[in-house]
């Protein structure tokens, strides 16, 4: 754990640097490749949906004594239909039918009670109508669209309209990465998954606005300088936030993890196990959107800028002239355009030195 | 650099203290409910939800009709007899929901209860039938109300072939089109209608009581109706009371009206003379349940709208008390590991932060227990996933406070100066992170139906919780330890010791800890 804490250190004092604005590209494509992948397979398999979007009703029988076949046997007698027949947890039987009425549903619930061995009111039933998923499915994306509007207000008063845009694409990133890994594995979409999927917009954004704070910070009065170019400062900034990144991302899928164990565990599929899932997705990608899709994003944004192309040329000067008194000894440091650990302290300032201010007024 | 803040934490302790002890107080003030109210899911029960249709459709629902609609499926929950059954709406407008919640009822009982009494209208009658089917040769035996524009040969067909000795045939459920022609059957197949459109909608009827009249021989039901109803009520009786008695295959149209409930005719009084003051009598030798029934019909039956369930969840008290069971067990998981990482991470630091999290789950336990009584918040499954996911997003305001405490130090503050100024700017970026979090939950919730809302309302209430404990608890906590000598040596155990924080030496960082650490390289010697 110390070591860790080291490279904290190291981290943050720039004496250790991951150069992850720099090598965009590469992220870029990992998550190109991803995203493509997602797409493809939402748009060729689908996703499976559960009953609350497609109607129907389901049954779950714990401790069941009986057969997949014999529940299936008599789910398909009674409803004269199809009926999905699945095993999950400690026994639990979960028979899932057609569109039934609520009278057929109790006498099903009846019969599969004898056959299974169980008390009826053991069974827990529910009946859904074809129309309550897509219901459900309507505000969510309704509650999305204002969320975006917000959101995107917010963060471009806060910071500004390029990390806005930056934000919501890792945002976009996010949602299409955790929707799309349902539709290629095939995992079951419930209500209980939307809330999951909507609970990653706050907490991918969460992530992100904890990552720009910093790069804002690093890169207030920017050009007032010629040390750093606005990307070397921001992938300092996602430097010194990577620890804090990494403990959070930690931090918050422990608890998601531990409802997946017990869901799994001790209850078979339901809420908590199908919340869980969307949410662990959701926050890996939404810790690594933050980090290699936001920021390197926004750099680019910003790049894009005159006075960021200004104060690029300027950095890239001084670097060579630098590079130059040095005698060529550190090698072409200004060539390595993306790093700060070749950049070489070019001794002291020839400001005047001032004492900062909370040693001033010494009570 | 921004102001220092004025560091007073004795002070917000104290207002944390207080915050805590209010909070207890209300929550376990003797002679009031001191549990959080569980959801049904968690406590077994049956919860139906219902979309509210228009009764004519391209109609919007007002939030008038809506709240009618709450009343009256409240009664009738209420009717029969469970404690604790729950109606409330969600959402509003063309998007609305109810949902109707009881503990313990069966789901078909229910089901029956609040769906299938729906529409409430009257329609003057214009023939009585026999009960049972005339079928043509071939020709099927109907089982539903028939409707039609106006009475033509098929309608008639149709409406001889209606078989009302078979119960799928009266039992209703199917709202009826007040402006068409109805074929149907009375309740528990007395008799075959054959109706016309309706002259009064139940929506009219302003009062309906069951009533012994001093110098009756039976029971009565009277009724109040608004203007319009009062005018329609006059034209329709004046009409109709002209008329030749009804009877089974007798004159038409003859002088009875019909009342429809969900196109079953429930009663059908004839018109003595014309009404019209806007309040009439029916009369018909009922007893006095026979009369609470009606009238009841006439009260409640008439909905603004249709509804229909569209989820149906039955959970037994066992299942309930298993998924809370998993739900805590999960919680108390969550909260053990995060807790251990916290310390082996953060050490005494990381022991102020499982401080945080205790009093953050203190404070989250006694709201809801004062939500419960005081706005009726039911604690359910997603309610309970959403506190265990708010334990990560608190956590982390922690961790972002100390991670700035650590990069304060690094840019040569002392612990006591970073605990300030490492605030001062983990509070900003605290803020607006959770800012945007409270705003997802807040945009969920008045947005979203069903367990989505019981999700984000915790979510929300967390978020808000997580940065009073930040501000009152972590804080000032880490400031009063930022002061302590023991602290300041610089310990393995305090988190912060020299192989984590070892200085830098001649390398770049911010542009802000170059000029900060060059002059107070100045000013004092710096040890590493």
């Amino acid at each position: 754990m110390s070591r860790l804490s080291g490279l904290g250190h190291r981290l943050y004092s720039g004496q250790s640097s991951v150069n992850i604005v720099g090598r965009r590209r590469t992220w870029y494509v990992v998550s190109g490749v991803i995203l493509v992948v997602a797409i493809g397979s939402l748009l060729f398999r689908g996703l499976n949906l559960g009953i609350e979007f497609r109607g129907g009703g389901d049954f779950t029988i714990p401790n069941a004594t009986c057969s997949i076949e014999q529940a299936r046997a008599v789910a398909e007698t009674k409803t004269g239909s199809q009926a999905i027949v699945t095993v999950s947890g400690q026994g639990t039987v979960r028979v899932q039918t057609e569109a039934l009425s609520t009278t057929e549903s109790s006498q099903l619930a009846k019969e599969l009670s004898s056959t299974c061995g169980v008390g009826v009111d053991t069974i827990k039933i529910q009946v859904v109508g074809p129309t309550w998923g897509s219901e459900i499915s309507k505000k969510a994306l309704q509650g999305l669209i204002v969320f975006v509007i917000l959101v995107a207000l917010f963060m471009s008063i806060y910071f500004e309209w390029r990390m806005a845009v930056a934000g919501l694409i890792a945002l976009a990133h996010d949602l299409i990465i955790t929707i799309g890994l349902y539709s290629l594995f095939g995992l079951e979409v419930t209500p209980a998954t939307v809330i999951g999927i909507l609970t990653i917009l706050g907490y991918s954004l969460y992530d992100t606005v904890v990552v720009f704070d910093k790069v804002k910070e690093n890169t207030r009065n920017i050009t007032g300088q010629s040390v750093l170019t606005y990307g070397e400062a921001a992938n300092l900034a996602l430097n010194q936030t990577l620890l804090r990144s990494i403990n959070t991302s930690i931090v918050a899928l422990l608890p998601v993890l531990a409802i997946v164990f017990v869901g799994a565990g001790l209850l078979g599929a339901g809420t908590l196990l199908d919340l869980a899932v969307a949410l662990a997705i959701g926050m890996a990608a939404g810790a690594y959107s933050s980090i290699f899709v936001a920021t390197p994003f926004l750099v680019q944004l910003k790049e894009k800028q005159p006075q960021m192309i200004a104060l690029a040329t300027r950095v890239r000067s001084r670097r060579a002239n630098s590079a130059k008194n040095s005698a060529g000894a550190e090698g072409e440091p200004g060539a390595d355009a993306g790093s700060v650990t070749t950049l070489v302290d070019s001794g002291p300032r020839q400001q005047p030195k001032r004492v900062p201010r909370s040693k001033r007024s010494k009570k | 650099m921004a102001p220092r803040p004025a560091s007073r934490p004795s002070r917000s302790l104290a207002a944390l203290a207080v915050l805590i002890v209010g909070l207890a107080v209300w929550a376990f003030f003797p002679g009031t409910d001191h549990t959080v109210r569980l959801g049904l899911d968690l406590q077994g029960g049956t919860q139906v939800i219902l979309i509210p249709h228009p009764v004519t459709a391209g109609k919007d629902i007002t939030e008038e009709q809506l709240q009618q609609t709450v009343t009256i499926l409240r009664q009738r929950v209420d009717s029969i007899g469970v404690a604790e059954a729950e109606v409330t709406t969600q959402g509003s407008g063309a998007g609305a929901a109810i949902v109707v919640s009881v503990p313990g009822a069966s789901p078909d009982r229910l089901v029956d209860l609040v769906q299938r009494t729906a529409l409430l209208d009257f329609r003057p009658v214009y023939a009585v039938l026999a009960p049972t089917a005339s079928v043509a040769k071939g020709q099927k035996a109907g089982t539903k109300p028939v409707q039609a524009a106006s009475p033509d040969a098929a309608f008639e067909k149709a409406v001889l072939a209606l078989d009302c000795t078979n119960p799928t045939a009266y039992s209703g459920g199917t709202p009826d089109d007040p402006t068409m022609w109805l074929g149907t059957c009375a309740k528990a197949g007395g008799g075959k209608y054959v109706l016309q459109p309706a002259f009064i909608k139940g929506t009219n009827v302003t009062s309906a009581n069951a009533q012994l009249p001093t110098n009756g021989v039976g029971w009565v039901v009277s009724l109040g109706f608004d203007s319009e109803g009062a005018k329609s009520l006059a034209n329709a009786s004046t009409t109709l009371s002209a008329l030749p008695d009804c009877s089974i295959g007798g004159q038409s149209p003859c002088n009875a009206f019909a009342i429809v409930l969900d196109g079953i005719v429930s009663s059908a009084p004839r018109f003595n003379e014309p009404i019209i003051g806007g309040t009439a009598q029916i009369e018909g030798n009922f007893t006095a349940e026979q009369a609470n029934d009606l009238a009841n019909v006439l009260k409640y039956g008439a909905l603004p709208v249709t509804l229909k369930a569209v989820d149906i969840t039955s959970v037994s008290p066992t299942v309930g008390s298993d998924q809370l069971y998993a739900g805590i067990v999960a919680g108390l998981l969550g909260l053990a590991l995060v807790m251990i990482y916290l310390f082996f991470y953060y050490r005494i630091l990381g022991i102020v932060a499982i401080f945080s999290l205790v009093i953050a789950a203190g404070i989250t336990y006694l709201t809801f227990v004062v939500l419960s009584k005081t706005i009726g918040l039911t604690l359910t499954l997603a309610g309970v996933a959403g506190a265990i996911v708010a334990i990560g997003i608190t956590a982390d305001s922690f961790i972002v406070y100390f991670e700035r405490i650590r990069d304060e130090i690094r840019d040569g503050r002392s612990l006591r100066q970073a605990c300030d100024s490492g605030w001062v700017r983990a509070r900003r970026t605290l803020l607006a992170a959770d800012f945007i979090s409270l705003l997802a939950a807040v945009v969920l919730y008045i947005l979203s139906v069903g367990s989505v809302r019981g999700f984000a309302f915790v979510l929300g209430l967390t978020t808000v919780i997580d940065v009073a404990v930040a501000f009152l608890f972590t804080y000032p906590v880490a400031v009063l330890i930022g002061r302590r000598k023991w602290m300041q040596g610089g310990s393995r155990w305090t988190g912060l010791d020299a192989d984590r924080m070892s200085r830098p030496a001649g390398v770049t960082e911010t542009l802000a800890s170059r000029r900060r650490r060059a002059a107070s390289q100045t000013t004092e010697e710096v040890s590493s």
